[in-house]
């Protein structure tokens, strides 16, 4: 159970977003749920932009809220909360694709299941599709995550650089080792992107 | 790998997995699951320190019987040879 000694509580009044985050930095529990509540669509819908699966999604939206609370005392209030959300909540993204086996990664149904907004092109047959989605899950985490934030879903490259706590230079280079190995590998299957 | 090659592999990538839709929201209120993982990181402690004490006492508490032989086979001992004792204490 939370004891009273390990966080605060106190009455929900409207107040400024930096008495919150002031407010949250000494481990008040309505300041985090005031940040839970303001922060975890956009948080779950970057980290669904990573793993691609709303039921992982949701589960690591908690995982990286409950890795905020746990980390609220080295949090600087002057600094803005949702660069610093992003920031953890990649990285319980990566550890989960670390975690998961290469070959259960990106099958048709995960494509199929996840919520998007635009249409496949029918010029493309769904086998290529397929293939390249199963090679692109079989690229190291790292490489995957670049590659995935900046090329599909078009993040600007300042950031996917914030977001993995590496520099605009790193981001485009393992963006680059990305789509070379994933040429690499389709070329393998005898597809000529 | 030329340009065209490396712009190609992103179309590709692009029709091959489709941007998430930005308006997605999780199918649930989360804020109860991370409540709950909050209370499970306030109790691990607890379930820590208490399975380690159950690890090193088991219990019941039980003393195997050939334990209570061997106790009461040094009192005979000692009893039947007092003048040993010192040597004994000596040596532990």
């Amino acid at each position: 159970m939370l004891r009273q000694s390990e966080i605060v509580r106190s009455d929900p009044v409207p107040e400024r977003s930096d008495n919150v985050l002031n407010r949250f930095r000494q481990g008040d529990l309505d300041a985090f749920e005031s940040l839970f509540r303001e922060h975890q669509r956009s948080v779950y819908g970057w980290i669904l932009r990573i793993v691609r699966n709303s039921a992982a999604a949701e589960d690591l939206t908690v995982e990286t809220f409950w890795r905020i609370h746990r980390a609220h005392a080295r949090f600087e209030p002057a600094r803005p909360f949702e660069p610093w959300a992003r920031r953890i909540a990649t990285r319980a993204a990566i550890d989960w694709l670390r975690a998961r086996r290469p070959e259960s990664e990106l099958t048709d149904r995960d494509v199929a299941d996840l919520p998007s907004n635009s249409s496949p092109d029918p010029g493309i047959a769904a086998e290529i599709r397929l293939k390249t989605a199963q090679a692109f899950g079989r690229l190291p985490p790292s490489l995957r995550v670049a590659a995935m934030l900046a090329v599909v879903e078009e993040q600007p490259h300042k950031d996917v650089a914030a977001a993995l706590g590496i520099s605009v230079g790193a981001v485009k280079l393992r963006v680059f080792r990305a789509i070379r190995l994933l040429r690499k590998d389709l070329l393998e299957q005898g597809i000529t992107p | 790998m030329r340009k065209q090659d490396e712009n190609r592999i992103k179309q590709l990538l692009q029709q091959s997995l489709p941007p998430a839709d930005p308006a997605a929201e999780p199918s649930r209120d989360l804020w109860p699951a991370v409540l709950r993982r909050l209370d499970q990181e306030s109790a691990a402690p607890l379930h820590a320190t208490a399975s380690f004490i159950r690890r090193v006492v088991p219990w019941p508490y039980t003393v195997p019987w050939f334990d209570w032989a061997l106790l009461a086979g040094l009192g005979v001992f000692a009893v039947s040879f007092p003048a040993t004792i010192p040597v004994f204490l000596y040596y532990l």
